[in-house]
């Protein structure tokens, strides 16, 4: 297992967002959270990356990272895409695409691998000098995978990828999300209000209610559960 | 931040606290508040009578500085707009009272400072409005410019008769009023704890208003706030107003108390005592500001005692254990304690049963 | 228009003072956002150590040089130990750390060297500029090293992988961790830059204002208000508001009948307060549209 979790709390302040969880995710493997707001995905994701106040043990690769900084749980080949997307807003596309490589000592390959984000998303090629503040909302999701790529990692945490995108670029990013993980074995953890879209890209699904594991399995049985779908997922 | 995150966060660090927050963790504490206040205040009516008339001079000062830093408090505590400028507010205050009553119109000291707080309103309300412009740093720098202006305002030849150029005015010490059995010092401090109870009650009630509301709001979330309707540009020039009256007020009996105005004495560093007391006795809290005039009037004399020339030296080590120790001010200390003490006892009943 | 002139270019000599101050300000700004109030101390400091070392006989680069370096240490240190644990404090709270800091550089400052005014040699020598009567050879070199540092710390800002991390650690503090910057460090990196800024700025003043514990009182003031006249946000635009006030202030109180020498600051100050009433974010800085 590349990641596994056991008993994750996670605390904002005095209050408990995330009572307890255990999750697990393969190596290359596709790995889907899935709630209602509030429900606590976003947490567990900051959580992993040692974002909030958390206790319990997180394994990376049987390391375990619990309490570590999170720039030092990035440099482990962990690349999160936040909800928010992190644009560097004042900086041009290029740099953004850079900055993901920061901790990356292998000069030519960073080049190499800017080439292939750029063949991957063409878009971005086309507006690499532009200030990444200007892009549309489905280009600043893809510079935020984009770069979340540049770290060439093992693992990447997307929260909500979908949020905010029309439906014929969602469809084109998850396109994407497929391959990379098919051709390159990044193993993916995400977060998704979206469950439809959710349960037919990944493996497994969690089903998160009020910071609690309420319902676990593979994807492709829990999309199927009728009582399921209608009570969580709202379809 | 999701509602649930922000809350938390709220509670927690104790930041500046809206009045709601401040009454759940002290809710056991409100009679005992009272019931503190009350003797504090009964402590102020004997003081004058037990000490020294240096001591008695010290004291009215620690008022008259608790008073001009509640003036900022009001501004930069309640309503969240930075100001560097308040020396300037002091100085103008102060010099009003000592034109008025060493003048032609040789006004009697009381009545000098509605006059004073007159004056000093307009003169905020005049600054607020372009103040509305400028955010936080360049505040600072505009109330800064204002700061630095005063004295050289004061000193210029242009205004040299009015106020007495780099000499400054000396004024005459008001005598105690109806032949009272007490010295002009000890006159002066009660006439002086008078005015602070009413201007430190008024600032409570003003707080706990809709208007208070209105401005905290205003801190708090300012874009909310005025799509809620609230006319985010009228509180806050209202604010400056009545924050520079405050301290207005402020500078008019530090003037009577000092007897003497020069204008090297409402330099930018003023101001920055100012700011140094507000920090000190609590962001956001009244009795705060008066803790700030403690602190603004006693540690520099104490940290001369310690060592002359290195004097600066120790008041700044004093500055960074107390902001070390209490990030919020002493008001956020006392608010801290209340609560991990309301805890315990929470707890303590918990586990019993 | 002689005098024009010439009160142009004493404003800009004087302005080159405020421009690497300015630039300094912004440093730190850039790495932490705040002004750090206690930075003209902090030269003061720095330039008390050049004098002392050229006093024990070391050679003038040496000193210079030599300074600049232990202000970059000194300025990282600071930023570990003093602010490091305030910074999740208020922001109230930490501006009193930086009067802190201020109050004990000035008063040591004042014990161990005292207050008698002190000579500072210059390397640049004080003769008139191609013999001219505008500005002197030192007030040339001034310029000319405030114009290389700025050109330094373009290309480092623009050119290099560390630049574009702390640029990034400030613009972003949460997204650079998540590419793994050490944004702890990236800050005091930004101290030191600043510290070491400041020094070089204190070591160019001391030769005309003379070197004692207030020397740079008045400097840091209008280091700021040139600072915020070009925009926080862009070095350029600060070294441009310094040199602009030094301008402003000499030709005001040149040319306005009662300023004077006087009212000159207060001029000066009330001018960029105007220039902000229509830029807010200074001359040169960049708007931050917030969105609701």
């Amino acid at each position: 297992m590349m990641l596994e979790v056991r008993g994750l709390c996670a605390f904002y302040g005095q209050s408990q967002a995330l009572h307890g969880l255990d999750f697990a995710l393969a190596e290359g493997g596709i790995v889907t959270l899935l709630g209602a707001n509030g429900a606590g995905k976003t947490t567990t994701l900051r959580a992993l990356c040692g974002m909030v106040r958390m206790t319990g043990e997180v394994r990376f690769d049987g390391k375990p990272i619990t309490g570590r900084a999170t720039e030092d749980i990035v440099r482990l080949g962990i690349a999160h895409v936040p909800e928010a997307r992190g644009t560097f807003v004042r900086m041009t596309v290029e740099e953004n695409l850079r900055l993901g490589a920061m901790t990356r000592r292998d000069h030519s390959a960073i080049a190499a691998d800017l080439d292939e984000v750029y063949s991957v998303f063409p878009r971005l090629r086309e507006r690499r000098k532009q200030q990444a503040g200007t892009l549309s909302g489905g280009e600043q999701q893809m510079l935020a995978v984009g770069r979340g790529l540049m770290l060439r990692p093992r693992m990447m945490l997307l929260d909500e990828p979908s949020f905010g995108l029309a439906p014929l670029i969602v469809a084109e990013l998850f396109g994407i999300l497929r391959r990379l993980n098919r051709e390159r074995q990044v193993a993916m953890l995400i977060v998704e209000q979206n469950a439809a879209l959710a349960l037919d890209l990944a493996e497994e699904a969690y089903l998160l209610e009020t910071g609690r594991i309420v319902m676990a399995g593979p994807a492709q049985e829990i999309a199927k559960d009728e009582a399921v779908r209608r009570s969580y997922l709202g379809y | 931040m999701t509602m649930q995150e922000h809350e938390a966060v709220a509670l927690d660090t104790a930041a500046v606290p809206s009045e709601a927050a401040i009454a759940r963790p002290l809710g056991l504490w409100l009679d005992r508040r009272r019931l503190l206040i009350g003797a504090a205040v009964i402590a102020g009516l004997m003081a004058p009578l037990v000490v020294a008339n240096f001591t008695i001079f010290q004291l009215t000062m620690v008022m008259i500085y608790g008073l001009a830093i509640l003036g900022l408090n009001l501004l930069t505590g309640f309503n969240g707009q930075f100001s560097l400028g308040h020396s300037a507010f002091y100085g103008i205050g102060a010099y009003t009272a000592a034109i008025l009553m060493s003048g032609s119109a040789e006004l009697s000291y009381y009545w000098t400072l509605p006059c004073a707080g007159a004056v000093c309103f307009v003169v905020g309300i005049l600054l607020g409005l372009p103040a509305l412009r400028l955010q936080g740093l360049y505040l600072a720098l505009a109330t800064f410019a204002l700061a630095v202006a005063l004295p050289q305002l004061l000193k210029s030849h242009v205004l040299e008769g009015l106020t007495g150029g780099v000499q400054g005015i000396v004024i005459d010490k008001p005598d105690p009023p109806l032949g009272l059995p007490i010295n002009a010092d000890q006159w002066l401090y009660y006439f002086t704890l008078a005015v602070l109870l009413v201007m430190f009650a008024a600032a409570a009630g003003l707080v706990r208003s809709r208007t208070g509301r209105a401005i905290m709001a205003i801190r708090d979330h300012p874009i909310a706030a005025s799509a809620m309707g609230i006319n985010t540009a009228r509180y806050k020039t209202l604010t400056f107003g009545v924050s520079a009256l405050y301290t207005g007020v402020a500078g008019a009996l530090g003037a009577i108390v000092v007897q003497f105005v020069a204008p090297d004495s409402f330099s930018f560093l003023l101001s920055v005592n100012f700011l140094v007391g507000l920090i000190v006795g609590g962001i956001g809290s009244i009795p705060g500001s008066l803790f700030g005039g403690v602190f603004v009037l006693f540690v520099p004399n104490i940290a001369e005692k310690v060592s002359t020339g290195l004097s600066g030296a120790v008041y700044g080590i004093i500055l960074l254990l107390l902001i070390f120790l209490m990030p919020s001010g002493a008001a956020g200390f006392v608010r801290r304690t209340a609560a991990w003490l309301a805890r315990l006892r929470h707890t303590s009943t918990r586990g019993g049963a | 228009m002689e005098q024009l002139l010439q009160q142009v270019v004493a404003g800009l000599a004087t302005g080159a003072i405020y421009a690497t101050m300015a630039l300094a300000v912004v440093m730190v700004y850039q790495a932490i956002d705040h002004l750090n109030f206690a930075q003209g101390e902090l030269a003061t400091f720095s330039t008390f150590l050049a004098w002392q070392m050229i006093e024990w006989g070391w050679s003038y680069w040496a000193a210079f040089a030599m300074t600049v370096a232990i202000s970059f240490v000194i300025g990282i240190a600071i930023d570990r130990v003093l602010f490091r644990p305030v910074r999740n404090a208020p922001i109230l709270s930490q501006l009193v750390a930086f009067i802190a800091l201020f109050s004990i550089l000035n008063s040591s400052d004042g014990e161990i060297w005292n207050f008698t005014i002190k000579t500072f040699p210059t390397p640049f020598g004080t003769k008139p500029l191609f013999g001219s009567g505008l500005i002197s050879t030192h007030q040339a070199g001034m310029v000319a090293v405030t114009l290389v540092m700025l050109a330094l710390l373009y290309l480092f800002f623009r050119g290099s992988r560390l630049g574009l991390a702390m640029r990034a650690a400030a613009a972003n503090p949460e997204a650079a961790r998540l590419v793994g910057i050490r944004v702890g460090w990236m800050i005091a990196l930004g101290w030191g830059l600043s510290t070491a800024i400041g020094a070089v700025a204190g070591m160019l003043i001391a030769p005309i204002v003379f070197l004692d514990p207030n020397m740079m009182l008045g400097v840091l003031l209008y280091g700021f208000a040139g600072a915020v006249l070009g925009g926080l946000s862009s070095p350029g635009g600060a070294v441009f508001g310094g040199f602009a006030v030094g301008i402003i202030e000499n030709l005001a109180g040149t040319f306005i009948p009662f300023v004077g020498q006087e009212l000159k600051l207060t001029v000066a100050l009330i001018v960029i307060v105007a220039v902000l009433m229509v830029r807010p974010a200074g001359i040169f800085g960049q708007v931050a549209v917030s969105r609701v």
